[in-house]
């Protein structure tokens, strides 16, 4: 719809503003608060401005970390955060990749089971599965290990259906072509499907990258050893003081840094996420 | 270079539909086979059935004395042009032209000679490192055909390869294709529901209707002896006329036959012709014009001289060797 008034185009704007405002406030807050003391914070009256003290606030949680809480360093942290959710991003994408390809182009027996499996497991999301997965994961000896963390969150209904829509859209003309061209089916995959869904494996790979980042119950879970706890995790057992205040100005610190690069990623890949969504010509 | 067989060759889809009945050409080597007719009549399933893209359910296909019933598409030393073409869109002109060799693992510097051959004939030198989208209809439609001419195969399948240009275009690459054909010498099998395309490219035809072979011959033979109803109906450009034999009981031979076949190009306009039609459209094509009207109830056509009018009667008599005539029954060619 193209309308040319200008109060609208005002009413527009206020709106999206609003809505700007209300995102973007408790990120501020977050940052202000990480650059004041701890005292500062809660006397009462919440400051608006930055303080003085970001560069030591910071600096303290990179290199020693809450000490009282038990958390390690937040580069620490950090790492594992990274670790698992690349492990996550890609193990998804691998997989799901690999079962939409057999769905679509491949006729097996029971193959309709097999797709219907998979798309039961949408209604199965960790949490409801949670304390099965947990037995299992601990049966298997995989608390406090990195794949403890990342591989009962891999498997991907979502992601595999994504895929599917996108080799449907995908020429049969194409795939006989190659057929003729003597490509057997995994050398198809690798020249022909995989460089033509490039931009949904990029786009998939930011929602995933997030998703695994944002990990909070699942890792809060199977790590007990703190040289495996992950960012959210962790600053959620900051904020946990049992014999006094939270010290709210270096939690903040954590969580401004733990923003940074599911941001960094988002940036990155902006150009190809977009395309990812909207383009259907292939 | 090579011979294709098509014997007994039929195609009964699993729910037990019949694609194809019981299909028979000999193809001899470096010959121009046309394969036309409706949508629907199995013309692209009978190609894809050669091609190795669907699967033969009776009878057998030779390619090169070799039967080829069982044998991958990429075995049966053939190459195919497709409708849309088909490209590898992410690959450049040059990696399309490629990937074929490449998989057959041929030398680098045999696979560079030939591709270049190819850019050469095509025309495609300036484009060899463009992406298809970068390339016009006609562009990316010789690439398609590079793709097959590298390849070097013992035989060429198009199927309906210039439905997607437009006419100007399509003549061109017509005459382009048959002049390739001819100096290649390449067995080629080629689909369209097009009859002047087929007309003007074939060494034969073959024209199918529900899933059978209704008449194999050259372009002139199918024309001038249609060996059905429906052959005449379809070959040629206005249509043949039909009409039922009773409707024109003046015209010799009509007494035994059921359905009379007249070109609209064959009929002269005299005095006391058997055949009177009153014209109720004109079409003008410049030098001349079809005009329509009905003869026993059927839609009739004639090229008349462009001072034939709406409304005027016109007196039409046939020669005796332009008259066709066809069982009413079965539709087939009675002499």
């Amino acid at each position: 719809m193209i309308e040319n008034r200008p109060g609208l185009n005002l009413l527009a704007h206020l709106v999206l503003i609003l809505g700007v405002a209300i995102v973007a406030m408790p990120v501020w807050i977050a940052f202000v608060a990480s650059t004041h003391t701890a005292t500062d914070f809660s006397s009462g009256t919440i400051p608006m401005w930055p303080g003085p003290h970001l560069i030591e606030n910071y600096s303290r949680m990179l290199d020693s970390g809450l000490s009282t809480s038990g958390t390690p360093p937040v580069g620490m942290m950090m790492l594992n955060s990274l670790v698992m959710a690349l492990m996550i991003a890609i193990g998804k994408i691998i997989i799901s990749v690999l079962s939409a390809f057999a769905i679509v182009y491949f006729r097996f027996p029971l193959r309709n089971l097999a797709f219907w499996c998979i798309f039961i497991t949408l209604m199965l999301p960790v949490e409801v599965r949670i304390v099965p997965t947990f037995q299992v994961v601990a049966g298997l000896g995989l608390l406090n290990s990195y794949a403890g963390l990342s591989i009962p969150l891999i498997a991907s209904a979502t992601a595999t259906f994504l895929f599917r829509q996108v080799f449907l859209t995908i020429p049969d003309e194409l795939t006989e072509a190659a057929r003729i061209d003597g490509a057997g089916p995994m050398k198809f995959f690798r020249d022909i499907l995989l460089p033509l869904s490039r931009t949904n494996i990029a786009a998939l790979f930011v929602i995933l990258f997030i998703y695994g980042w944002n990990q909070y119950l699942w890792p809060l879970l199977v790590t007990t050893d703190s040289s495996y706890y992950t960012i959210v995790a962790g600053i959620k057992r900051m904020a946990d003081a049992v014999d006094g205040l939270p010290q709210w100005h270096l939690v903040m610190a954590t969580a401004v840094m733990a923003m940074l690069p599911p941001v960094a990623v988002v940036i990155a890949m902006q150009k190809l996420f977009v395309k990812g969504l909207v383009e259907t010509e292939k | 270079m090579a011979s294709i067989t098509l014997e007994n060759v039929g195609k009964v889809y699993p729910g037990g539909t019949r694609a194809i009945g019981d299909v028979n050409i000999d193809i001899a080597d470096g010959e121009f086979i046309v394969l036309v007719g409706p949508s629907g009549c199995g013309k692209s399933t009978l190609l894809r059935m050669v091609a190795g893209l669907e699967s033969i359910t009776d009878g057998t296909v030779r390619i090169a004395d070799r039967v080829v019933n069982e044998i991958e598409p990429a075995d049966r030393d053939i190459a195919m042009v497709f409708q849309n073409y088909a490209l590898y869109p992410h690959m450049s002109v040059r990696q399309n032209l490629e990937y074929g060799l490449k998989n057959r693992g041929t030398k680098r510097d045999e696979i560079d000679r030939r591709v270049a051959e190819a850019a050469g004939i095509l025309q495609l030198e300036p484009y060899l490192d463009r992406k298809p989208r970068a390339l016009s209809g006609g562009q990316r439609q010789r690439v398609a055909m590079g793709r097959a001419i590298v390849r070097e195969p013992a035989a060429f399948l198009f199927d309906e390869p210039l439905s997607n240009l437009d006419a100007k275009l399509r003549v061109a690459m017509r005459l382009e294709i048959k002049e390739l054909q001819k100096r290649l010498r390449t067995t080629s099998l080629y689909v369209t529901h097009d009859q002047l395309e087929a007309m003007t490219l074939a060494d034969r035809l073959v024209v199918l209707n529900m899933g059978k072979v209704e008449q194999i011959g050259t372009p002139l033979e199918v024309y001038r002896r249609p060996a059905s109803a429906f052959v005449a109906g379809f070959i040629g450009s206005p249509a043949m006329n039909l009409i039922p034999a009773r409707a024109v009981p003046h015209l010799p031979g009509s007494a035994h036959a059921g359905l009379l076949g007249i070109r609209p190009e064959d009929m002269d306009i005299t005095a006391d012709g058997p055949i009177v039609l009153r014209i109720n459209a004109v079409e003008e094509l410049g030098a001349q014009r079809l005009v329509h009207g009905l003869v026993g109830g059927e839609a009739f056509t004639v090229t008349a001289p462009s001072d034939a009018d709406l409304g005027e009667v016109l007196r039409l008599s046939v020669p005796t060797q332009a008259l066709h005539r066809f069982d009413a029954e079965s539709g087939k060619r009675l002499d």
